[in-house]
């Protein structure tokens, strides 16, 4: 048969581990807790990907957009840039710095670029800079094979790898860097040779995520994404999470409880229990997005600035653990995960299925939090020194 | 023969040859379909099978006695033998085999020879063209995403027909989010699976009664057809699509308000093109009342609606319609699945439709010429594939429901229609078979032994409705059971992430381009 049948909109299937964690009051710490607490998740990868995505990290440049740009060719990068001078003003461009590591073979040249969207293009455009950015990163990745950005916020970036997370993290020197969300991700791709982009965090704008999990429904999320000009091309579940947010979230402006209640909707029976008005938002919401119920397994952390946010299928098919101390929200696939970078949380506690866990920027409230007094006794014997 | 005969005895002579020219001439007799077998040894003699003949083919003369011709196999005899004395067996014509002229095609041949009229036919087309659904597989789930267990876990098959908008608008008030877009009247369904449109007239009140009531008791939505709202059946019309067709029988405004949503019927899959014709003979005084045609009067239902000629005159009724029901209902357009369907498709959504009913090449009827029924129109399989193909490709796929029928046999039948878009399911002829009926295709004869195509008190009454109803939800119950362990199978828990989801289908033993057109990919490619 021929490769071409094979190729057809093949796609990755994977487990994983994430790991994730948040300042409520902006405090920057470096990447070496949330390394520590994905290497211990080091089972649940198999060294074909892992990465990070890290907020707060360029204060210097914090009003540029970071583009993170990885190339295989010479080639691909004269293009690229060629391109770049013409759509951006560039100020400044650097090698991303790294440092060789015998767990990371063959890394291609990687690069970042701190730019503005150029005036008069954006001008005669009329689009948002946003949209300016990501027509042209989409540009990018679609059109110029060999070069792929893995990165495009303001005073954020990702940083990802075919290797085991905690080798990717050296790598990259993720100690040099300071940020107030750190959000991780080790890989196990089942059928996919190590592919550089494919690595998780997926990325758009500030926005990125890192995802557990096999959306058994992602036949038809990936057609309800297509007739809103979403291209799946990445060939992984990761990507159409990622599509799917930035539809309800950016496009259709739900707020993010409610997306994430269309991720993971609530059942009938639910919702019939609902007070008159819920019901009804929640109805109209089944019955327009069932397109975009994301069904079958998942836990993703998903973030951008000011916010971090962890959900759980409608069944919890896959783990998830949430920890709070002082004014940090930590998330991980499993509680271990968790006292690597905290070892005496004061709360721990497993978020229900399909119901978000969010931390937000200046609140000390954490959306899902549970009740007081509805602590989980897994965290127990942590604080009781 | 240019001899005039000269005497009275020449005359009658000349007559006697003509009369015995007639007895050899190599006119066409009929010959049977079936064999009826009866063991006098068993027979007591009850005469039951010669009373529950709809067709009259029995009678008693020291025994029961058949005639041929007219047993068409319904087999109600043989099931009401008390003695099981009974055997009706196919009757094999012993022509010299042809692999063109085919026993069908020589014996319809003869009989037009005779007639030189139209051949009539009943439910759906018996050609075996391929069925496409025997060619899709459907998927499971192993290791990298679980399986759901459908007897402890929720497993949703409600389902929402009509227009909705493309997004939701949310505001965030003191008490949390709050709806702020205005939702269209939709209809809510328990199960996928509706009952397709069959008029009274066309099938008995009690048929009609038993589907109303299966309806209403699973959540589910019935059709009236083009045959009215028989008063007896108002009750029930909250579950119903009241259907406005070609011949608007029996359509006033207090009948499109009484149903839950309403149809325009512009053509039927076992007949695409071709309008109805409910005999005279049919049209009791029930029947008239409903209708509000005189008794006794042919029902005629024209080919094209007359005030359609256009999609622009489409527009004109679906509006007139919604207008006449205060846009609470929601607006059906059913058509038959024919080549330019997906075209046709976008173009009743875009002239205000809230829902396309697509009806397949082998939907059933209850009258339809048979060269017609066996050679108009295309596989649903395919229709549903390029219709939810195009309405995506045009973006707008939210502004209408797709509802596919013709020739849904079975509850993995059901599954694939969904996976390959169609948000509901139509069944006529599955719901017809819980009633009782054998397929023996003499609906438009209007003797039905089993009570249901026949307007025949003495037959009508065969069929408790209390009994049928029961039966018919029991039909619904175990498909939608089905779907349930379908789902759980596929790891997902509600039916919209089935729906449209071809990535859950495999073709085994399609060419490419089929498999294209359905958008599905060959069993061995993985995901």
């Amino acid at each position: 048969m021929s490769e071409e049948v094979f190729d057809r909109g093949r796609r990755t299937i994977s487990g994983c581990g994430l790991s994730g964690m948040m300042s409520l009051t902006g405090e920057r710490v470096d990447g070496r807790a949330i390394r520590a607490s994905i290497a211990l998740l080091h089972e649940r990868s198999n060294g074909l990907g892992g990465g990070f995505a890290a907020y707060g990290i360029y204060p210097e440049r914090r009003d540029h957009f970071a583009l993170h740009i990885m190339y295989d060719t010479d080639e691909a990068r004269r293009r690229t840039e060629s391109a770049l001078e013409d759509d951006f003003d560039v100020a400044q461009d650097e090698r991303i710095p790294t440092r060789p590591h015998p767990g990371i073979v063959n890394p291609p040249s990687l690069m970042r670029y701190f730019v503005l969207p150029r005036a008069s293009r954006l001008e005669e455009d009329g689009a948002t800079a946003e949209d300016y950015v990501l027509a042209r990163v989409m540009r990018v990745n679609a059109e110029i094979s060999d070069a792929f950005v893995f990165s495009s916020g303001k005073n954020m970036g990702a940083f990802k790898a075919v290797g085991y997370a905690e080798d990717i993290a050296a790598f990259f020197r993720l100690d040099e860097y300071e940020a107030y969300i750190w959000i991780a991700h080790g890989r196990f791709p089942t059928n996919t040779p190590g592919w550089w982009a494919g690595a998780h965090p997926f990325t758009l704008l500030d926005w990125a995520v890192v995802h557990n999990g096999e959306i058994s429904s992602y036949g038809i999320n990936r057609r309800y994404l297509e007739m809103f000009n979403y291209q799946c091309t990445m060939r992984t579940d990761t990507e159409v999470m990622a599509y799917l947010l930035d539809l309800l979230i950016r496009r259709h402006e739900l707020p993010v409880e409610v997306a994430c209640d269309v991720l993971a909707a609530p059942f009938w029976e639910q919702i019939e229990r609902m007070p008159e008005e819920r019901r009804r938002l929640y109805s109209a919401l089944r019955q327009v997005y069932g397109g975009a119920l994301v069904n079958g397994p998942f836990a993703i952390i998903f973030a951008r600035h000011g916010e971090m946010v962890g959900l759980n299928d409608r069944i919890k098919l896959r783990p998830l653990v949430a920890a709070r101390k002082d004014s940090w929200l930590y998330l991980s696939s499993e509680e271990s995960g968790i006292r690597a970078m905290c070892a005496r949380p004061d709360l721990v506690w497993a978020p229900r299925a399909g119901q978000p866990v969010i931390g937000r920027l200046g609140s000390e409230v954490v959306a899902g939090e549970p009740a007081h007094g509805g602590r989980i006794a897994v965290g127990q014997e942590a604080t009781s020194e | 023969m240019s001899s005039t005969p000269t005497d009275t005895k020449g005359k009658d002579r000349a007559r006697a040859a003509a009369r015995a020219r007639a007895q050899r001439a190599p006119v066409y007799r009929r010959s049977a379909d079936f064999r009826w077998t009866h063991d006098p040894e068993q027979c007591a003699r009850c005469k039951r099978c010669v009373q529950q003949c709809g067709f009259k083919a029995l009678s008693w003369e020291d025994g029961p006695v058949v005639d041929p011709e007219k047993c068409v196999g319904c087999h109600r005899c043989e099931m009401f033998c008390p003695q099981q004395a009974i055997a009706v067996v196919p009757q094999v014509q012993h022509y010299r085999p042809h692999p063109l002229w085919t026993q069908a095609h020589r014996q319809n041949l003869y009989l037009q020879a005779e007639t030189g009229g139209v051949l009539l036919a009943g439910m759906g087309n018996d050609l075996p063209y391929p069925v496409l659904w025997d060619n899709l597989l459907l998927d499971a789930c192993q290791v990298t995403n679980p399986s759901i267990d459908p007897l402890r876990e929720p497993m949703e098959l409600r389902t929402y027909l009509g227009r909705r908008p493309d997004a939701v608008e949310v505001t965030l008030g003191g008490d949390g989010p709050e709806l702020a877009t205005e939702m269209g009247p939709t209809l809510e369904l328990e199960t996928p699976i509706i009952f397709a449109a069959m008029s009274y007239g066309s099938i008995s009140l009690n048929a009609q009664k038993a589907i109303a009531m299966a309806a209403e008791e699973c959540g589910t939505l019935w059709n009236t057809g083009e045959g009215g709202l028989h008063e007896d059946l108002k009750p029930y019309a909250h579950r119903a699509f009241v259907q406005c067709a070609s011949g608007r029988f029996g359509v006033h405004a207090d009948y499109l308000n009484a149903g839950a949503a309403i149809e325009i019927k512009i053509g039927q899959g076992a007949k695409p093109g071709i309008g109805g014709h409910l005999p005279g003979e049919k049209v009791s005084a029930e029947v008239s009342e409903t209708r509000m045609i005189p008794v006794g009067s042919d029902a005629l239902s024209p080919a094209p609606q007359h005030d359609i000629y256009s999609i622009e005159d489409l527009r004109q009724l679906i509006y007139a319609l919604k207008e006449a029901s205060n846009y609470e209902k929601p607006v059906s357009v059913k058509i038959a699945a024919v080549h330019n369907v997906a075209a046709i498709a976008s173009g009743i959504v875009r002239a205000g439709a809230d829902m396309v009913y697509l009806d397949g090449f082998r939907g059933g009827t209850g009258a339809a010429p048979t060269i017609i029924r066996d050679h108009l129109g295309i596989p649903i399989e395919i229709a549903i594939a390029v219709v939810d193909q195009q309405l995506r490709e045009e973006g707008i796929r939210n502004q209408a429901s797709i509802i596919a029928a013709g020739g849904i046999r079975s509850s993995a039948d059901a599954a694939k229609a969904i996976a390959l878009g169609a948000d509901a399911i139509a069944i006529g002829t599955g719901a017809l078979l819980a009633l009782g009926c054998t397929l023996c295709q003499k609906c438009y004869t209007g003797r039905c032994s089993w009570g249901i195509t026949t307007q025949d008190p003495a037959l009508t009454r065969r069929l408790d409705p209390y009994v049928g109803s029961r039966r018919v939800g029991n039909l619904l119950r175990g498909w939608s059971a089905e779907l349930e362990e379908i789902l759980g199978a596929m790891g997902v828990n509600a039916i919209e992430s089935l729906r449209g989801s071809r990535e859950r289908l495999r073709g085994v033993g399609l060419d490419k381009t089929t498999l294209d057109i359905l958008g599905v990919k060959p069993a061995g490619v993985g995901a």
